[in-house]
């Protein structure tokens, strides 16, 4: 028994350990971002929470707008979610539990899609969305990402089990077509499914960099993540007004993350079980 | 509506063009709008780019003016430029640093959390934060820790006698700075997946085991690892495809600097130098070619880890360790029942 409770000892001290390195550059980001320049770059270097927070941060708003990137990125994570929440669960739901001529080779491609990486194309979808005009507006942040193979296929496998037969056919004998079942009986039970699809696509846009780096070529109009590098080009040497900006953009991202992260943690690993 | 569906189809083959029997893909039409508007936009900003990206790679272009066609010569140029290669070694590096120390401790890290009753959520929460972080955000705090002259590395380092090191200057201190920043942001991720993986070896296993007498090692590496092949690889092959896509860590790193790489491009990625060639030379066609090796080098890896990992041989093994663990049991008992008798 003693063995036992060493070994479950040893093991928190291990998690322990980890979690301070998990968590160590979160702190030395605050400790960053509420010291002055000067104070950091001094040894031995300060190693705790300063008095300087407000003034680094009302110099981040000073020198970019930071609120306007913080919109323009909010709209378009809340665009692509949103887009994808609907098209992704709608496909989820036509493939699941619908059989139509064509299906299964339909669905053979989009999985095929998965192997081509985003990388290879990104010169032509520059090019191609030049062509529609497209570059430095919102639609070259929203519209490419509209829907996707990951969530139709993560989607696909939850309605599979989560929906009944049952509850699809009373509802096409009380006449309800395709799109009122998806309303009444898919949305309903996809709900969970829909908070981690959600959740994963509002992060993987709102940090995304190399895209919006490319298309959004208007200065005024940044993404918070092309903007916080800019920021850090232009202002480098102001190390701790840049850290301020580092964690003002930082902040909201973990909030939603915080507020579903229990589910959201389970979901992605069921998720990766299935492959 | 599908049961109507295939009884037409069985009692009317083709031949049968009469208005009567709807149509069955006209029957079908609401469920291809809805799967419509993924391969609508698939086929504009997926396969038609990809094709389109074999036809700029056979041009010399910048994007505005005329293209001019020249044949391979961008993919025999890329074959003989250094710089190209040069840029495969450091993504190849960056990525064995990474990936390795980042699956073991992923590994250690899920057999811990798996045995821990106490804390798990915090314990999740906690490991998985990196990951949902901004790469920009995260990337600036680590270009601080590993700054040459006032970093807090050097600054550790220089506490307890051993030099300062030149993380940022040097060719290999600029590898490791990335491949930290890379392991600290997927070792939780991969942490929480390895983890579901272990919850769905079934507990009598680890019960024969421990009756067995098999020490905790030899349990984890003669059982949790076997068993947790195909996990491993779907790990592996996320990671080397993640890995070999590396940008935007040294980008950030060194966007201020001359160039983009880094002192002596020891820190420029496949993608670093797609990007450099393609969008701050607008040499198009050059940067197209180098899409397309980089997605052979992808393929190309990913069937080294199937081989590695997984591959034909994995359910065997499976099985094989399945049966062992089944003889195991099966010997306990007798022994037990013995045991009992006497």
């Amino acid at each position: 028994m003693s063995v036992e409770r060493l070994r479950t000892a040893v093991g928190h001290v291990v998690l322990m350990l980890g979690v301070l390195v998990s968590l160590f550059p979160f702190y030395w980001m605050v400790v960053m971002a509420s010291n002055t320049t000067p104070d950091i770059f001094t040894y031995p270097p300060k190693l705790f929470i300063g008095s300087h927070l407000f003034e680094n941060m009302g110099k981040v708003l000073d020198n970019i707008d930071f609120f306007g990137s913080m919109l323009l990125t909010l709209i378009a994570s809340l665009g692509v979610t949103v887009l994808v929440l609907f098209f992704d669960s709608l496909a989820a739901f036509a493939f699941a539990k619908y059989d139509f001529p064509g299906r299964n080779v339909l669905f053979a491609i989009l999985l095929a899609t998965f192997m081509i990486p985003t990388q290879l194309s990104l010169v032509p979808q520059f090019v191609t969305l030049a062509e529609f005009g497209w570059i430095g507006s919102l639609k070259a942040l929203i519209i490419p990402g509209a829907a996707n193979a990951f969530g139709i296929f993560w989607m696909r496998q939850y309605a599979k089990g989560a929906i009944p037969d049952e509850l699809i056919s009373a509802a096409k004998v009380d006449g309800a077509g395709f799109f009122r079942q998806y309303l009444t009986v898919g949305l309903p039970v996809l709900r969970p499914g829909l908070a981690f699809l959600g959740i994963f696509t509002f992060i993987n846009v709102w940090n995304d960099y190399l895209w919006p780096l490319i298309v959004m070529t208007d200065p005024n109009r940044l993404t918070l993540q092309v903007a916080l590098d800019q920021l850090n080009g232009i202002y480098g040497t102001d190390y701790s007004m840049v850290m301020a900006g580092a964690l003002m953009s930082v902040i909201p991202l973990i909030g939603v993350f915080l507020i579903g992260a229990r589910s959201f943690i389970a979901d992605l690993a069921a998720g990766a079980m299935k492959f | 509506m599908a049961v109507t569906t295939k009884a037409v189809t069985a009692v009317t083959p083709a031949t049968d063009t009469s208005e009567k029997p709807p149509n069955k893909y006209k029957l079908a039409l609401p469920q291809y709008a809805a799967v419509s508007p993924f391969f609508i936009l698939f086929a504009i900003f997926g396969a038609f780019p990809v094709l389109f990206s074999i036809w700029i790679s056979f041009h010399s272009w910048d994007g505005i003016g005329q293209m001019k066609w020249v044949g391979l010569e961008q993919y025999h140029y890329l074959l003989t430029d250094a710089t190209f290669w040069k840029t495969i070694g450091n993504t190849v590096i960056i990525w064995v640093l990474s990936t390795v120390p980042m699956l073991l401790l992923a590994l250690v890290i899920a057999n811990a959390l798996h045995n821990a009753t106490r804390l798990r959520t915090f314990y999740r929460i906690a490991y998985f934060i990196p990951n949902v972080t901004s790469v920009v955000a995260i990337t600036l705090v680590f270009g601080s820790i590993f700054s040459n002259n006032f970093g807090l590395l050097n600054a550790f380092l220089q506490s307890i006698g051993v030099g300062p090191v030149a993380w940022l200057t040097s060719p290999w201190g600029i590898k490791i700075a990335i491949a930290t920043i890379v392991t600290w942001r997927w070792v939780g991720y991969n942490a929480i997946i390895y983890l579901a993986g272990l919850q769905a070896i079934s507990a009598d296993v680890y019960e024969a085991a421990k009756m067995d007498g098999a020490s905790p090692r030899q349990t984890f590496w003669r059982i949790t690892v076997p068993m947790m092949r195909p996990v491993i690889l779907f790990t592996a092959v996320t990671s080397t495809i993640g890995g070999l896509q590396i940008f935007t860590e040294s980008r950030v790193l060194f966007g201020d600097t001359s160039s983009i790489g880094g002192p002596g491009d020891a820190g420029l990625t496949i993608v670093s130098y797609l990007y450099q060639s393609a969008f701050i030379k607008n040499q198009f066609g050059y940067g197209a070619a180098i899409g397309w090796a980089l997605f052979i080098l992808i393929v190309l890896f990913s069937i080294i880890n199937w081989r590695l990992i997984g591959g034909n041989d994995d359910e065997r093994l499976t099985r094989r360790a399945a049966r062992r663990v089944e003889r195991k049991i099966a010997a306990q008992n007798a022994k037990r029942e013995a045991a009992d008798v006497r």
